[in-house]
């Protein structure tokens, strides 16, 4: 499973959406219609599932956007 | 020796203000506060203290059942908003009651405190020296928030709860988990006072009413991290499964947060009792004013055998869950 899929299966649980409305360039709040509770949440399983810490929210817009900050930590573990 | 509760009472302030009227005072709206919170109403105090809320939810406690406030043996009160930092909360009960000149403190524990209170009050009835004890949780949040911060005013209640326990053979709680943090103590704090003292250099800083502030990604997370495992610890603790309690009654911060707890447990959402709708977050009171409304509808009965946990979570970072047969 790439970042990417294990993300998508997160926001798609936490959402209750489908996996086809979850893509790399979704943003959360438009399109997801995801609130900062939601983000919080999905923030939260991405750190207990990579084993990370993601210490702001701020600048995550995107499904990309947390990909990339996940592979950038991951790389520098 | 054990103790059981023989009543659940409540007060709250008669001034219930919808999220409209909120709208009015600050830049907020009903939808935004309701899909983020569930909270619909909360009373707000025009005059009373947290004193006066708790002496007529004493009263109202003492009348169920029957008993005169004579006969208490001691009263705990369980805020973040007393009226003083001395007299505590409890002594002002003790005299607006009528009760004698009986054993009567304040515990500090936000949210978790009245949790607290009622661990200690067991503990005490359980020395078999007291016939009766009240234990209350009570708060004006009206006088600790911020109203130009809109992220937090639009969260809290005033209200007063409370349960009174009568010596028995049986202990009340079957379980419990009680915890604090301190390490996380930034993530929310109230009413800081600084020292203030002819030593001390003035650098212009107001001394003292430090309104309320909260970290709310911090809290998300401890809540969400933390709750689900000291429920879990307490009802392994006393042998049972999750499915086995008939209710839970945590703490009335945010019905999403009650989602989320009751997901990662994978229990459904109706075990997990809510009134946050009308009285937002009240904070120590929220859990005796659920277990009184409760009481009141018929949802729950004293005497029934039925089983559930209670559990508190806030400032301190405090956390603590209690097992109880009613």
């Amino acid at each position: 499973m790439t970042t990417f899929e294990q993300i998508q299966e997160i926001i798609v649980d936490q959402l209750d959406k489908e996996q086809e409305e979850v893509q790399r360039d979704t943003n959360f709040r438009e399109e997801l219609e995801a609130d900062s509770l939601d983000l919080f949440q999905i923030i939260n399983d991405i750190e207990d599932e990579f084993d990370i810490k993601i210490e702001s929210e701020e600048g995550l817009n995107t499904v990309g956007d947390i990909v990339d900050l996940v592979e950038k930590q991951l790389a520098e573990k | 020796m054990g103790a059981k509760i023989i009543a659940a009472g409540k007060y709250v302030p008669d001034q219930s203000i919808s999220n409209d009227q909120l709208a009015e005072w600050m830049d907020t709206s009903d939808e935004w506060i309701r899909s983020r919170t569930g909270i619909e109403y909360r009373n707000i105090s025009t005059d009373e203290n947290t004193s006066d809320l708790c002496i007529q939810a004493a009263l109202s406690i003492l009348n169920k059942a029957a008993v005169a406030p004579e006969k208490l043996g001691f009263i705990i009160v369980a805020t973040m908003t007393p009226d003083y930092h001395s007299p505590s909360v409890a002594a002002l009960v003790q005299h607006g009651v009528g009760a004698g000149p009986v054993m009567a403190f304040d515990i500090s524990a936000a949210c978790s405190g009245f949790v607290y209170a009622l661990s200690v009050g067991e503990k005490l009835m359980d020395s078999g020296q007291y016939e009766y004890g009240l234990v209350l949780g009570g708060e004006t949040m009206s006088k600790a928030v911020d109203w130009e911060d809109r992220s937090t005013a639009v969260l809290f209640g005033d209200g007063a709860g409370g349960v009174l326990l009568q010596k028995t053979d049986t202990s009340l709680s079957l379980a419990e988990d009680l915890h604090a943090d301190g390490g996380q103590s930034d993530a929310l704090t109230s009413g800081f006072t600084q020292v203030d003292n002819p030593l001390k250099p003035a650098d212009g800083s107001d001394p003292a009413n430090q309104a309320l502030t909260m970290d709310g990604r911090g809290i998300f997370n401890f809540v969400s991290r933390t709750v689900p495992n000291s429920l879990r610890a307490t009802v392994e603790g006393a042998g049972m499964q999750l499915e086995e309690v008939d209710h839970y009654l945590l703490h009335q911060a945010n019905q999403r947060l009650l989602k989320v707890v009751a997901k990662k447990l994978s229990l459904p959402i109706s075990k997990f009792a809510t009134n946050i709708r009308y009285y937002g977050n009240t904070s120590a009171a929220s859990i005796p004013i659920l277990l009184a409304d409760m009481l009141e509808a018929k949802e729950l009965e004293l005497g029934s055998g039925k089983k559930i946990v209670i559990s508190g979570f806030g400032g301190g970072l405090t956390w603590g869950s209690m097992l109880i047969q009613l």
